[in-house]
């Protein structure tokens, strides 16, 4: 066989543009990196999920969430994270349009009912409690109380996350550093209410019909 | 209150086993020892810059080798420990319980601990220079995926002295590692050992799969790269894909410890299947995880030393991938007794099976890839040999296992026993082994004694015979694994004391590699060729060791094997293509956050292996409070100017 | 470095004489099947290994023959061709012959997986006799729901009657074996597994737990003895007029983790089995189990109907098992 190789040569420069060339190709990087841990993230809740499943008989005779899930505060709970996942689009569309304070405000706006998520998610739990169902009931509420609370984990990350995010905006403004930042945690909060669909099909609609 | 502190002294430190005591002492005595030689060296500032904060992948990838073989002692010793009581019958050299905690602790840290470490850190030093890059994508993060992993195994490690070690086998089935079964802390260790250090590995393979895929030298298109990176690649994929349900499953065992929770309790409708469903998930995976870089590297190897193209790259390439995606599909046959049902069981002992094809058709490009070459015999190529026939028969008696109804008969017998160590010994050790020995002069400068390795490498490897050929013999008598000890009447006693000196055998090896590594230091001589095995790659085309950039000029790569085609071309009498011009280099800036951060993580650890939530909050606190001062920092980077480039290429001994 | 491959060889070569050598004794229990399982068991993992044996030498043969012949201070020239990388026609063959013969083990895998499963009962005249086991910290139980006696550490059957097992746990999951009859099976808490083995000659053979289920799992030794059915009634009646009974109280105390020797009891409690089993709740044990939970449901009944005659002699004497430490 012939030899098929070409001498090295080296990579055509960017000349001036090189610095600012490989700023943009590392938040290019960063992106695709964010991606693959969502696919990660994916499979952490699947496992989540598929223990849930298998669990959701296991309630050794006592309280099942057929008997204790009150539906109106979930159907809140799933609104408010909806409407918080329109308006961190809209916070991106204030970026895009170069609108830095149309951008804070959003993103403040979405901390603030991903907050009340939050608060909803801990009444709700509290409540469990105290009508009997604590983690150690069963391996029902075991299960039931890690899914959802991992979720919620992942939510409450995202508003400390969120909010360093304004501080650094304050501080720097739209740039290519922190452009990539808005981008993923919008494509975060994107993934954490569709992660919330299942958990509100799977857990809640399912346990409840 | 003098009571009060002796309870707890007597509680917390491991107490009434001279063993254990002299364990104490010599870690005692190493850590003054190292603290003396840093203060007096005035090293301290040193270890801090060149090495703590280091965010180069080639330093890091030293570190990682570094603690990876300490890890090898520990485990070496543990498994000598093992053989030593089972030597003789009815041996009263440890008791069970000391058995139990040993075997489990040598099987968490060969895999974890030693073999992970050991690849992570051929990845690091190895990957960037192989595919023309000038880092990993993702510096910061992989100078905080070492220091998990280092901090990971740290605290595992410290259960030897504290607290006590975890005894319920190295993946822990419930309900023997539930607090019912285990309330010692041991198992807390074992826990947050492994979460922490697997958080790292997660994160090494998102590291090096957006490396490989985005990082490549111009022209190096995904059919063209160097197979090594393309184990790579696969063993990352499966990493991904395998790591969280570990994370998951750890998580749900310290749910059920901590809270009360009742995943896999016996009561309360918990189910220990799920866990150990769970745990083979990732377990079955985790091994072809660390088994196809170990392909990876002898197909480098047996090219470089054949002086020949790597045979069926195509069918090699597929080959790796066929062999991840399969692993995901075959975890049921570590439980084939559990009584699954017949057609349960078929699926997974055919699937099992399958993975059988595209190994079998790596071994044939090896043999045909050394077929109508000019082979030589350096220590790499060596290994390579050594590593064919063992494991063409540890793959032999995997297919046997994978026959679900003859597996009623080896299940946790030593027949398994020598299997697995048959393909992780054969195939992973001497697979790293082999790359260890092969890319040594480049990361440090000069090769290692080949008279030594020859007697290490054959020290290994009759060693390995002596000591698993038996065990196959064993598990067909009935030996069960994990046994502690065994009578006079059984018949046991001839083949268990020749495994024994094969273990011992092994020793010897390894510290022959000690030898090895401490004398070719003092002795060998620098090599400043950069290329001194003739190699095939791209991260042959630089000085040794690579500078702190790598690539001054960012290499082409148009060819599979671009170095070697490079110097085909001026061996024909081509002059070499201009250089061109230098430019500043960006490079990333050295950070401390990982270090802290990883050892924050420690805090917390050690907090909820103990329970006590004074210390453990402060640090996740501290966790916490590093990723946020990494995402304030926006001074992240810096150039080195072209006058520095070129002082350094010339110190390197290269014509610019 | 041929000096050394040729140790190599003879290491092998001194490997495969004492596995053969050992093969030929009977410790090798394995390989010394006295039952239809255990057999049909070693037919397999012969047919098995002389497939893979097929593939397997002729591999061992061409790498020392190639590693011999392409060695670069070989004295005779050999072709060297450097480029060469591909050959459809070779690479076609290497991928097809690992198919063809994986393919082959495949169909005798699944006939031999239905054939033997554990579950499955076997076709024979005789009238199966039930032993229900419960592994324990660290001890073995076996009832004999037919003849009302229960066992600690021993069993003891007719040979050439089929012998069902029943099985559980009362501790961490272990594995029952007696290698000579046919493969083990878990025990697990909560389900009732099935095991049927036949010993088609009369002997004692060795039996242990094979899966690590905390500190003394390595004592879990027991005995299984073949005899005649004669020598077997005898046993049976010897140990209901010698050997205290079984009470509740007894089996708890025989439950607390530790040691035990050898023992006999000449009753059981009623229904002792099944309260084992349904302790833990008749749960779904995960992916593939299923089939199991049909199976552990159906036990239960037989088992509740089967053995209640035992329990009328039920005393309180429960110190016949003190031997756990």
């Amino acid at each position: 066989m012939a030899s098929s190789g070409k001498p090295i040569i080296s990579a055509p420069s960017h000349g001036v543009e090189q610095g600012h060339e490989e700023h943009h190709d590392l938040e290019g990087l960063r992106m695709m990196g964010f991606w693959i841990f969502l696919i990660t993230d994916c499979i952490l809740f699947g496992t989540l999920f598929a223990t849930f499943v298998v669990l959701s008989d296991s309630t050794a005779g006592g309280l099942t969430g057929a008997d204790l899930f009150e539906m109106p505060g979930v159907i809140a709970e799933t609104f408010i994270l909806l409407t918080s996942s329109f308006t961190s689009g809209l916070a991106v569309l204030s970026m895009n349009r170069g609108d830095r304070k149309g951008l804070i405000g959003w993103l403040a706006v979405t901390v603030l009912l991903g907050a009340s998520f939050i608060t909803l998610e801990i009444t709700e739990f509290v409540n469990l409690v105290h009508e009997g169902a604590a983690i150690s009931t069963s391996a029902f509420w075991s299960a039931f109380y890690t899914l959802v609370g991992t979720h919620g984990l992942h939510v409450s990350i995202g508003l400390v996350w969120m909010i360093s995010i304004m501080l650094q905006l304050k501080r720097h403004g739209i740039n290519s550093v922190t452009r990539r930042k808005v981008n993923i945690i919008s494509l975060y909060w994107h993934f954490l209410d569709v992660v919330w669909i299942f958990v509100f099909t799977i857990v809640y609609l399912m346990e409840v019909m | 209150m003098w009571d009060k502190i002796k309870d707890f002294a007597s509680e917390f430190f491991v107490t009434g086993d001279p063993l254990i005591y002299g364990a104490d002492v010599s870690i005692g005595l190493t850590l003054i020892a190292v603290v003396a030689a840093l203060t007096y060296f005035k090293k301290w500032t040193w270890l801090w810059k060149d090495w703590l904060t280091t965010v180069d992948h080639k330093k890091i990838g030293i570190m990682y080798v570094i603690a990876s073989l300490l890890m090898l002692f520990r485990g070496g010793v543990d498994a000598l420990l093992m053989r030593t009581q089972l030597a003789v019958p009815n041996m009263e050299f440890l008791a069970p319980e000391h058995y139990n905690q040993i075997f489990t602790t040598h099987g968490v840290i060969m895999i974890l601990f030693m073999a992970m470490p050991l690849m992570f850190g051929l990845f690091n030093l190895v990957i960037p220079l192989q595919i023309g890059a000038r880092d990993v994508a993702f510096p910061f993060l992989n100078s905080l995926s070492f220091w998990l992993f280092f901090f990971g195994a740290m605290l595992f490690n410290v259960s030897f002295v504290i607290g006590g070690s975890p005894d319920a086998g190295w993946l822990a089935y419930p309900p023997l590692s539930e607090l019912s079964h285990s309330p010692g802390v041991g198992q807390d260790f074992y826990i947050w050992g492994i979460q922490i250090s697997g958080i790292g590995s997660l994160m090494t393979g998102i590291n090096f799969i957006v490396t490989i895929l985005k990082m490549r030298a111009p022209g190096m298109k995904l059919m063209k790269m160097p197979m090594f990176t393309w184990s790579v690649l696969s063993s990352c994929l499966t990493i991904i894909l395998a790591f969280p349900i570990l994370t998951i499953t750890l998580a749900l065992l310290f749910i059920d410890r901590y809270l009360g929770a009742h995943f896999f309790t016996l009561d309360m409708g918990g189910n220990p299947m799920m866990y150990i469903n769970l745990i083979w998930m990732w377990g079955h995976p985790e091994v072809y995880i660390v088994i196809l870089p170990a392909f990876g590297i002898f197909s480098e190897v047996v090219a470089t030393f054949s002086k020949k193209r790597l045979f069926g790259y195509k069918s090699m390439v597929f080959a790796l991938m066929a062999i991840s995606v399969t692993s995901f599909f075959t975890w049921a046959h570590h439980f084939f007794t559990m009584g699954s049902g017949a057609n349960v069981n078929a699926f997974f002992a055919i699937s099992t099976m399958i993975i059988a094809i595209p190994t079998g058709v790596k071994v044939f490009n090896w043999l045909f890839t050394m077929y109508r070459g000019k082979l030589s015999f350096p220590t790499p190529m060596l290994w390579m040999i050594g590593f064919i026939p063992c494991f063409v028969v540890g793959g032999m008696t995997g297919v046997l296992l994978s026959v679900a109804p003859a597996d009623f008969q080896f299940h946790n017998s030593y027949f398994l026993i020598a299997h697995f160590h048959q393909v992780l010994i054969g195939g992973v050790a001497f697979g790293y082994f082999a790359g260890l020995y092969y890319w040594w002069p480049k990361v440090f400068g000069f090769k290692l004694n080949e008279k030594i390795g020859k007697w290490a490498f054959w020290f290994w490897n009759i060693g390995f015979y002596v000591c698993f050929m038996p065990q196959y013999v064993l598990g067909l008598m009935g030996m069960t694994r994990r046994v502690s000890s065994y009578g006079w009447d059984k018949g046991w006693y001839e083949l268990n004391l020749t495994s024994t000196i094969g273990g011992f055998l092994m020793g010897i090896g390894f510290l022959f590699q000690v030898w090895q590594i401490l004398h070719s230091i003092k002795f060998m001589e620098r090599d400043t060729t950069g290329d001194p095995w003739d190699g095939r790659t791209l991260e042959w085309s630089i000085p040794s060791p690579a500078p702190m950039y790598n690539f001054a000029t960012l290499p082409r790569a148009d060819d599979k094997d671009a170095w070697w085609e490079e110097k085909q071309r001026i061996a024909q009498g081509h002059a070499p293509k201009p250089q061109p011009k230098i430019e500043p280099i960006h490079m990333p800036k050295n950070s401390g956050i990982p270090f802290i951060m990883s050892a924050c993580f420690f805090v917390a650890g050690f907090g909820f292996v103990f329970d006590w939530l004074w210390m453990a909050i402060p640090g996740l606190i501290g966790v916490v409070a590093c990723m946020l001062a990494h995402s304030f920092n926006y001074k992240t980077d810096y150039y080195i100017p072209v006058d520095e480039i070129k002082r350094t290429e010339a110190a390197a001994r290269r014509v610019i | 470095m041929m000096k050394g491959l040729r140790r190599l060889t003879a290491v092998l070569s001194l490997f495969a004489m004492t596995i053969l050598m050992a093969g030929c004794s009977d410790k090798v229990v394995v390989l010394n099947p006295k039952g239809e399982i255990g057999k049909h068991q070693l037919d397999l993992i012969i047919i098995s290994t002389v497939l893979c044996l097929v593939i397997i030498v002729p591999v061992l043969i061409l790498t020392f023959y190639i590693v011999w012949k392409y060695r670069h201070n070989s004295k005779k020239a050999t072709k060297y061709e450097p480029e060469w990388e591909h050959s459809t026609k070779l690479e076609t063959i290497w991928w097809s012959i690992p198919i063809v013969i994986i393919a082959i083990l495949a169909a005798v895998t699944i006939k031999y997986t239905h054939m033997l499963e554990p579950s499955k009962p076997l076709e024979h005249e005789a009238k199966p006799i039930v032993i229900q086991v419960t592994s324990l910290d660290w001890k073995w139980l076996f009832q004999y729901p037919d003849q009302g006696i229960a066992t600690v550490n021993y069993i003891q059957f007719p040979d050439n009657v089929p012998v069902e097992f029943q099985l559980t746990s009362d501790a961490p999951m272990n594995s029952f074996w007696i290698p000579q009859l046919g493969g083990q099976i878990y025990t697990m808490s909560g389900m009732a597994m099935k095991l049927h083995l036949i010993a088609e000659e009369p002997g004692d053979y060795m039996g242990m737990g094979a899966n690590f289920s905390g500190r003394d799992f390595g004592k879990m030794e027991f005995t299984a003895k073949a005899t005649s059915q004669a020598e077997f009634d005898a046993w049976v009646q010897q140990v209901k007029d010698s050997s205290p009974a079984l009470t509740t109280e007894g089996y708890e105390q025989l439950a607390i983790p530790g040691v035990s020797e050898v023992e006999t009891f000449s009753s059981i409690p009623e229904g002792l089995f099944n309260k084992i089993v349904n302790k833990y709740g008749a749960h779904n044990h995960g992916s593939g189990s299923a089939e199991h939970t049909d199976n552990s449901g159906e036990t239960t009944n037989e088992g509740a109907t089967e053995h209640e005659h035992g329990n009328a002699e039920a005393t309180m004497n429960h110190e016949g098992h003190v031997g756990h430490e």
